[in-house]
C-alpha cells in the first residue's frame, strides 16, 4: 500500500508569498540597511542581488518561556572524569550554564539575521517612495509604437487563430439546434415501436412504416456535420498605439587634475542611481557622457570614468557641448532631458557667470531636471555661489554638497522626494 | 529469526542512482518485512521533491500546505541562508502525519539513502503515527490537510475582507500564545474537518451570543447578577487561546476563528512535542532492523549495506557533553539505544535486567516493543525502560545548577547509586510541563473593569523570560482590556510580575 509521487516538477516557490510578507512587515528596517548598503556597493555591481542583514532582536517571535536562575537538574551524556559530589565552576557568562537546550534560541547575543533579496527587490526598496520630478510625457512623434491585443473572436481568419473550443462549442449548439426535434421524433417512434413489438397481434404494415420513418430520422439526423465551415471561430487581434517615454541622461563630470579616483568613484555612485531611477520610469533611456577640463568632449563610460587627465577647468565648455548634442540629437519636444553635474567645484572664476547665463538662457528651459552634485570637503567657490543663485530661481534646478560617500543616497532621496514642489 | 528468512537468489540494485522502478522494488521489500515485524501503517504516499522544494517544506512547518504568515516567509529565508552557505544540510525526509501518510524524500539522495528514508519514515514514523495513544487521541491523521486547506482559504478570504495587517496581528499573537493553546488534561474530541466547516458559521453565531451574554452590561434581573459575583472562570483555565476564542469580549467573530485555527494546528503538534524521542528512536530502530533483515536475506548487496550503516551511524552518535558538537540529547541516539535494548532484555536478559524489569525480562521481544511504543510518551517511556545498561552507554551524568549555591555539584553519575536518580532526572527533562511556563488564567473581573488576572506558578523557583512584556502586549491585543501578570512564590504570596498597558498602573492601583 505505497504509491510514489513525483513532484520534482512541481512548482518550487511555495514560499514565494510568505517571503513577501516578511519583507513587507520588515520593510522599515530593511529599507535602512539598503540605505546602509550602497554606501558600500560596489560601483560595477548593479546586476546582483543584495545581502540584507536586519538586528535579528527586531524580528524575533516571542513565547512565554522560562528565563535564567531557579533550580535545575540536567542530565548530561559522556562522563569523563566526575564522580558524584564533585563541584564545578560556574561557567561564566550570567551565572549559569543555558538552561535547557531548547531554550537557547530565544536567547539573547545573536547574531543580525542575514539575507540576500533580489535586484528587484533591492531597487523597489531603494527607490520606495521616489517621484521624477516634472514628469510629463513628451510628444511620442518619432517612432509610434503599437502594440498587438487580442479583442474577441471573428468569422474569418488564418488557420492559426483557429479558437478550437469557441468553434467546436459553436459547431455543438447547432448540431444540438439542427437535431434536437429530430431526436425526439425518435424517440417517440421507437417507444411506438417497442409497444408495437411487445403487442403480438401488431399491424405488420404500421411497424414497417415505423421503421422506415425511424431510418430516414436517423440518417437526418447523421446528415447533419460535426463541424461546419460555419461554426468556425478566429481569434481576433487589434492594434494599439503604445505611448513611448524616451528619456536622456546627460552625465557632466569635471575630469580635471584636481578630481582625484575617489571623487569620481563619488560621483559615479551618483550616476548609477539615477541611471537605475531613470530605468524604472522610462523604457527607453540614453545615456551621455560628457566629461571635461578645459575643454569638454563626449566619451564612453570607461573613458568618462577611468581615463586621467590634468589641466584646469571651464565648466562651461560641457554645457555648451551639451546644449549642441542636445539641439542636434535629442529634440526636447520627443525626449525628456535629464541632466546631472559633478564636480569639485573649481572653475576659472570668470567661467561661472557664463555657466549660470547659459543654463539660464538654455538648457533649463529644456530639461526637465538639473542636479548638480559638489563632492569638496572644501569651502564653495564661484561655481556654487553662481548656481546658488539659479537654485532659488528654478523649479526643474537643484543642487547638493557631497562630502563622503555615504552622503550619496540621502542627498539622491532628498533629490527626488515625493513632494518635489516644497523647494527652499 | 534465521528460520525464517527466505534466500534470495537475486539482490537488489545498489545504484547508487535509483529510478522508480527500483524504487518500488525496494518499498515492496520493505513493506514486507515491516508486515512481518506486524509494523501496522497509514497507506504510504511517497513524494520525490528537489533540495528547493525541501527548503519550502521546511519552511511550513513540513505541511504541504498551510496559511500565510511572514513568520514562515523568516523561516524559509533563514533555511535558504544556512543551505546556500553549507550551514546546515537538509533532511533527508519529511513525514507527515497524515492518512494516506505523506513522505518526502530527497531526489538528490541514493537509492540506499531512500531505502533508509521508506524504512524510517514509511514505516517507522508512520506506525507510530498510527499506533502511539498521543497521537490517537490529540490527532486526526485523516483530516488535518483537508483542515490545513480550510484554514488557509478562510484566513485567505479574511485577508481579503480585513487587510492583511489586520489578520497578521492576530496571528502574530496567537503565534506568541500557541503553546499555551493545548489542553493538557482534558481529552479533544475529534472532529472532522468538512465538519468544521459546515459548523463555523454556526458557531460564529452562537460563539458571539455567548460572549454578549458575559458581558451583558443591561440590568438583568437581580439574583442573576447576585450570580455573576461568583468568580470566573471557576478554575484557573490553562488553555489560553481557548479561553480567549470563548470569552474575550472584544473579538470579532473571525478573529475567533483565527485563534481555533491556531489553537488546532498548535494541538496537532502537541504530541509530536512529546514523542521526539520515541518517535526518532523506533523509526530509527525499524530502518536499522528491516534494512538488516534485507540484508540476511541476501536481498541487498554489501555496498548497499555499509553505506547504509555508514549513515546509521552518524544519525544515532550521540556526542559527549564536552564536544563542540554538542547539543542536547540526540533523541535518535537514545531512543535506538533504548528500543535496542529493550529487545535485548526481552531475548538475553542477564542479572541485572531480571532485577530492574522482571515484567519484560525472557518476554516476547516484539510484544514487549509494540506495547511499549503505543502506550507511552518520552517522559513515561523513559522512566520505564531506560536500563542502566544504558545509563552506563551514554555514561549518563547529573548536574544540579541550584541558584542559591555558589557552585554546580555533580549529583550522580552512571553507577549503582546513581541509576535511579539518573532515569527519574532524564524522564522529567522531557516533561513538558516542566519546560514551558506553567501560566493559567485565574480570573477576570466580569462587573469591574473587565481585566484579566493570569498567573505563573514557577518550576523550581525558575523565573519568566525577558519577553514578559512584549507577551503582555499580545495578550492586550487579544482581550482588550487590561491584563495583568501575577508569579506565584513559593510562600503562597502573589507578586505583580507585569501589567498592560503599563502606564495606568497608578491610577488602577
Amino acid at each position: 500500500m505505497a504509491h510514489f509521487i513525483d513532484r520534482r516538477l512541481n512548482g518550487k516557490n511555495k514560499s514565494a508569498v510568505n517571503r513577501q510578507r516578511f519583507l513587507r512587515r520588515y520593510k522599515s528596517q530593511i529599507k535602512k540597511a539598503v540605505a546602509d548598503s550602497i554606501s558600500k556597493r560596489s560601483v560595477t555591481d548593479t546586476e546582483s542581488s543584495e545581502n540584507i542583514s536586519i538586528p535579528s532582536r527586531d524580528i524575533k517571535e516571542p513565547i512565554f518561556h522560562q528565563g535564567k536562575g531557579g533550580d535545575r537538574d540536567r542530565v548530561l551524556p559522556g562522563n569523563d572524569q566526575f564522580s558524584p559530589g564533585d563541584k564545578i565552576k560556574r561557567p561564566q557568562g550570567g551565572g549559569q550554564g543555558s538552561g535547557s537546550g531548547e531554550a537557547s534560541d530565544s536567547g539573547e547575543g545573536q547574531d543580525d539575521f542575514n539575507f540576500s533579496i533580489s535586484m528587484d527587490e533591492y531597487l523597489n526598496l531603494l527607490f520606495d517612495d521616489l517621484e521624477l520630478p516634472n514628469l510629463q510625457k513628451t510628444d511620442a512623434k518619432k517612432e509610434v509604437e503599437w502594440e498587438t491585443f487580442r479583442s474577441g473572436y471573428k468569422a474569418e481568419g488564418i488557420p492559426t487563430n483557429i479558437d478550437i473550443v469557441r468553434s467546436l462549442r459553436g459547431a455543438q449548439a447547432r448540431r444540438i439546434a439542427l437535431t434536437a426535434a429530430k431526436k425526439r421524433k425518435l424517440k417517440e417512434l421507437e417507444e411506438e415501436l417497442d409497444s408495437l413489438n411487445k403487442d403480438k397481434d401488431a399491424d405488420k404494415a404500421l411497424k414497417t412504416e415505423i421503421l422506415h420513418q425511424i431510418e430516414d430520422l436517423q440518417y437526418r439526423i447523421k446528415k447533419v456535420p460535426f463541424i461546419d465551415t460555419f461554426d468556425l471561430r478566429y481569434r481576433n487581434y487589434d492594434k494599439r498605439p503604445i505611448p513611448s517615454s524616451n528619456a536622456v541622461m546627460f552625465c557632466l563630470m569635471d575630469v580635471s587634475g584636481s578630481m582625484d579616483q575617489a571623487t569620481k568613484e563619488m560621483a559615479k555612485r551618483f550616476y548609477i542611481l539615477l541611471y537605475q531611477f531613470l530605468n524604472r520610469s522610462y523604457e527607453n533611456i540614453e545615456v551621455v557622457f560628457i566629461r571635461h577640463h578645459t575643454q569638454a568632449k563626449e566619451v564612453d563610460e570607461q573613458e568618462f570614468f577611468y581615463s586621467q587627465e590634468t589641466g584646469g577647468t571651464i565648466v562651461s565648455s560641457a554645457l555648451h557641448l551639451m546644449d549642441e548634442i542636445v539641439s542636434s540629437r535629442y529634440p526636447a519636444s520627443q525626449w525628456n532631458i535629464y541632466a546631472a553635474q559633478a564636480s569639485d567645484g573649481d572653475n576659472w572664476a570668470d567661467d561661472s557667470p557664463k555657466c549660470g547665463k547659459l543654463l539660464r538662457e538654455k538648457i533649463l528651459n529644456y530639461t526637465r531636471y538639473y542636479s548638480y552634485i559638489e563632492i569638496t570637503n572644501r569651502s564653495h567657490q564661484t561655481l556654487w555661489h553662481e548656481y546658488e543663485s539659479i537654485d532659488s530661481e528654478y523649479e526643474n534646478f537643484a543642487m547638493k554638497n557631497i562630502k563622503q560617500a555615504s552622503d550619496i543616497y540621502p542627498i539622491f532621496r532628498e533629490f527626488f522626494k515625493k513632494q518635489v514642489s516644497s523647494k527652499s | 529469526m534465521t528460520s525464517n528468512l527466505k534466500k534470495a537468489t537475486e539482490t537488489l540494485s545498489d545504484g547508487p542512482e535509483w529510478t522508480f522502478d527500483l524504487l518500488e522494488q525496494y518499498q515492496e521489500e520493505i513493506r514486507r518485512v515491516a508486515e512481518y515485524y506486524r509494523l501496522d501503517t497509514y497507506p504510504n504516499q511517497i513524494e520525490i521533491i528537489t533540495s528547493e522544494q525541501m527548503l519550502d517544506a521546511y519552511s511550513s512547518v513540513g505541511m504541504p500546505i498551510n496559511y500565510h504568515h511572514w513568520s514562515f516567509g523568516k523561516k524559509f529565508i533563514e533555511s535558504e541562508q544556512n543551505y546556500k552557505r553549507g550551514y546546515m544540510g537538509l533532511a533527508y525526509e519529511i513525514v507527515i502525519n497524515s492518512d494516506p501518510c505523506i513522505s518526502y524524500l530527497m531526489e538528490e539522495n541514493t537509492i540506499t539513502m531512500q531505502a533508509l528514508v521508506i524504512a524510517h519514515a514509511c514505516y517507522g514514523h508512520n506506525s507510530f503515527f498510527k499506533n502511539n495513544y498521543l497521537f490517537k487521541t490529540w490527532t486526526d491523521a485523516s483530516s488535518i490537510i483537508d483542515y490545513l486547506l480550510f484554514a488557509r482559504s478562510y484566513i485567505e478570504e479574511c485577508e481579503r475582507k480585513y487587510g492583511v495587517e489586520e489578520v497578521e496581528e492576530i496571528l502574530d499573537s496567537c503565534h506568541a500564545l500557541m503553546n499555551l493553546g493545548v489542553d493538557r488534561y482534558k481529552r479533544p474530541q475529534k472532529i472532522s474537518m468538512f465538519e468544521e466547516q459546515k459548523r463555523q458559521k454556526e458557531r460564529e453565531e452562537y460563539l458571539q451570543s455567548q460572549v454578549n451574554q458575559l458581558w451583558r452590561t443591561i440590568p438583568q434581573k437581580e439574583q442573576e447578577t447576585k450570580k455573576k459575583k461568583i468568580k470566573f472562570p471557576a478554575e484557573p483555565q490553562e488553555n489560553i487561546l481557548y479561553f480567549f476564542e470563548k470569552h474575550a469580549p472584544l473579538l470579532a467573530p473571525w478573529q475567533r476563528e483565527l485563534l481555533r485555527i491556531v489553537r488546532k494546528v498548535s494541538q496537532y503538534f502537541y504530541p509530536q512535542k512529546q514523542t521526539q524521542v520515541m518517535n526518532e528512536g523506533w523509526a530509527s530502530y525499524w530502518h536499522y532492523t528491516i534494512l538488516n533483515h534485507l540484508f540476511d536475506e541476501g536481498l541487498v548487496t554489501e555496498r548497499f549495506i555499509l553505506e547504509f550503516l555508514h549513515s546509521h551511524t552518524a544519525v544515532v552518535y550521540q556526542p559527549p557533553y564536552n564536544h563542540p558538537g554538542y547539543s542536547g540529547i540526540n533523541p535518535y541516539a537514545l531512543g535506538f539505544a533504548m528500543f535496542k535494548d529493550i529487545r535485548r532484555i526481552c531475548e538475553n536478559p542477564d542479572e541485572e535486567d531480571k532485577r530492574w524489569f522482571p515484567e519484560i525480562a525472557g518476554k516476547d521481544w516484539l510484544d514487549t516493543l509494540h506495547y511499549a511504543m503505543e502506550n507511552f510518551k518520552d517522559e513515561s517511556f523513559i522512566s520505564q525502560y531506560l536500563s542502566p545498561k544504558v545509563i552506563r552507554e551514554f555514561k549518563l551524568f547529573n548536574l544540579q545548577d541550584y541558584e542559591q549555591n555558589p557552585m554546580l555539584e555533580i549529583t550522580s553519575i552512571h553507577n549503582e547509586q546513581g541509576y535511579q536518580d539518573i532515569r527519574q532526572k532524564l524522564a522529567s527533562q522531557y516533561n513538558l510541563s516542566m519546560l514551558e511556563p506553567n501560566i493559567q488564567i485565574t480570573n477576570v473581573d466580569v462587573n469591574g473593569d473587565r481585566s484579566l488576572t493570569l498567573e505563573y506558578v514557577p518550576h523550581n523557583n525558575i523565573p519568566l523570560g525577558e519577553t514578559v512584556p512584549e507577551m503582555m502586549r499580545h495578550i492586550y491585543r487579544l482581550w482588550g482590556f487590561d491584563v495583568r501578570l501575577m508569579e506565584k512564590r513559593e510562600n503562597g504570596r502573589c507578586v505583580e510580575l507585569a501589567k498592560c498597558p503599563p502606564e495606568k498602573k497608578e491610577a488602577d492601583d
